[in-house]
């Protein structure tokens, strides 16, 4: 019996290992940032790609931090992310290769609908001013925090100490909950307490226009300082020898190909019209040297390196010189 | 306001709270009954590596359990200890240990099994060990010890005899499997660290309730819990029936 046990075992074990020698080459391991996945936008991306290519595309949904630290043990062959100052840490420590942005959108404050800190049209340092104050004076929780290092919670950071707060002192304060979880949970989260958060526009629209499931307002206009910019990048594959590099490079073409960036760019169009899409395609203006200002502020927050490019020369990948030209 | 405007808002929000779950179980009926694919094989992928994982369990368990319920030799209440103990483990503590283990950079990277089915079913094997053990022994030190005497006195050999003892405490084995099963098919942390939620992949019905409930999907979670809730019960059912027939 103990001998039949030992032989299932060996089976299970010896048959992953045939079957992720021999079968799986064609499929590619995508972590992502959760504003992508919960969106939809990439079930969209999924089903045009794999029509396309003899590639089966799989993503697993984590926050920015989570998904590059996947990419750094080797157990995903690519990442999407928005967290630039992160995304050059993976670069330089030689985990990560050929970056390219591929869209942008904005991060808003949304909170209850009658707004009790009053941060409705004003900048977003001085918003946070009210929200302390307002919270300061609350018994309950009225800022609710991803708290789980990833994209949005590295912004949320940032701009705490734009304003002029020292972030370890504020997010210990008995107002502020800092509660990890994807970009939807917080928002429903934030619902539950009528407190107020960080999000990026793409999943508030989708909770508050689609599903309807918050009736959380966004108080803030598109500013340089709540821009948010996605990027895709490849794990290093001299690092990591079995990550598929080949589909890797297939899918990032793919993306900021004119047919990816339309994707892109009309994404939940049908659901929210023009006026209201969730993600914006990037690739344009940093190819044309567009002297439009939304250019010059990607290539400002979210450029790497000196000069500052998409990606500094020395950490693309030496068989794909294409996807810079 | 005035009262009876102000009962009637209530009413009106308390009735659209409740229509949203009453919407989200109509919807649910349909995701079940219309076959829905996406549905189809969360719970077909549940199935296989819960029953994957017992029967591998149940595989290294059963012997262990014989051992320990009828050979006598040092140590052996130390470890009937160490299994009980082992019953309640938390499911993300090992999960935990798994994913350190099976991580690329981890000691047994190399085999890839991080978030594929094959990684889900070893670690939920290993979570559902000691509790076959720890049943399955208690059903076998059940059996009358006298049974094991006459049995070699009659002239049967020891795994003769001991399949005598296996055979008349089956009905106590065959519930410490399905108790096994039970706990495999309702876990999340071993799931979740181990498999990653990958749809198309490694997506089970615990996992994508989880996610599916945070990304607002409510009617999907609400049709995977009761798809999940009706297994269990059924399974149990099941079992208990034949169980009694056998008496």
């Amino acid at each position: 019996m103990l001998i039949a046990a030992v032989i299932a075992t060996a089976l299970i074990i010896s048959g992953t290992l045939v079957y992720t020698q021999f079968f799986s080459r064609r499929r590619l391991l995508v972590s992502t940032t959760t504003s992508l996945w919960e969106s939809d936008l990439l079930k969209k991306v999924e089903s045009v790609f794999e029509a396309k290519y003899p590639i089966d595309l799989q993503f697993i949904a984590a926050g920015s931090g989570v998904a590059i630290e996947q990419g750094r043990n080797g157990d995903v062959d690519c990442v999407l992310v928005h967290a630039p100052s992160m995304e050059l840490t993976f670069l330089q420590q030689g985990f990560g290769t050929s970056r390219k942005i591929i869209a942008y959108n904005f991060f808003t404050i949304v909170g209850p609908s009658n707004d009790p800190a009053l941060v409705n049209g004003q900048n977003v340092t001085e918003a946070l001013k009210r929200i302390t104050e307002y919270g300061r004076n609350q018994t309950g929780k009225v800022w609710v925090s991803r708290a789980d290092n990833s994209g949005t919670h590295t912004k949320e950071q940032s701009l705490w100490k734009l304003a002029g707060f020292n972030y370890t002192l504020i997010s210990a304060e008995q107002w502020y909950a800092n509660a990890p979880g994807g970009m939807g949970e917080t928002l429903l989260k934030a619902e539950q307490f009528s407190a107020y958060t960080l999000s990026d526009i793409g999943t508030y629209l989708k909770f508050h226009e689609k599903d309807e499931r918050i009736t959380l307002d966004s108080f803030m206009a598109e500013k340089y300082e709540l821009l948010n910019v996605y990027s895709v990048m490849a794990v290093n594959r001299t690092r990591h020898k079995h990550v598929n590099f080949n589909d890797t490079v297939t899918f990032i073409k793919f993306l900021t190909s004119d047919e990816g960036q339309q994707l892109i760019e009309k994404f939940g169009e049908e659901d929210y019209g023009t006026s209201g899409r969730l993600f914006r395609a990037a690739v344009s203006y940093l190819t044309a040297n567009s002297t439009e200002q939304i250019a010059q502020w990607i290539r400002k927050y979210a450029f790497l390196g000196d000069p500052p490019t998409e990606c500094p020369p020395e950490y693309r990948d030496t068989e794909c010189p294409e996807l810079y030209t | 306001m005035p009262r009876a405007l102000y009962i009637a808002k209530a009413n009106l929000v308390l009735e659209s709270s409740l229509n949203e779950i009453i919407e989200g179980i109509v919807k649910a009926f349909q995701l079940i009954f219309t076959g829905d694919p996406r549905v189809l094989e969360v719970v077909l992928r549940s199935l296989f590596v819960s029953g994957l994982a017992t029967l591998i369990a149940a595989l290294w368990g059963l012997p262990i359990a014989m051992a320990l319920a009828m050979k006598k030799f040092r140590g052996r209440f130390l470890l009937k200890g160490i299994f009980n103990t082992l019953l309640g483990i938390p499911t993300v503590a090992l999960g935990l240990v798994l994913f350190l283990f099976l991580s690329r950079s981890g000691p047994v990277g190399f085999l890839s099994m991080l978030y594929t089915p094959s990684g889900m079913i070893i670690g939920e094997a290993l979570l559902i060990t000691p509790i076959i053990i720890s049943l399955a022994t208690s059903a076998l030190e059940a059996v009358d010890p006298e049974m094991m005497k006459q049995a070699t006195t009659l002239g049967a050999t020891d795994s003769q005899a001991s399949a005598t003892i296996l055979k008349e405490a089956l009905g106590g084995v065959v519930l410490a499997g399905v108790s096994s099963f039970n706990r495999a098919i309702a876990e999340l942390g071993v799931a979740q660290m181990v498999g990653g939620n990958i749809e198309g992949r490694t997506e089970v019905l615990t996992t994508a309730i989880a996610a599916e409930t945070a990304k607002g999907n409510i009617a999907l979670s609400i049709a995977l819990a009761i798809i999940l809730l009706a297994l269990v019960f059924i399974i149990t059912m099941t079992v208990n029936v034949i169980q009694r027939r056998r008496k």
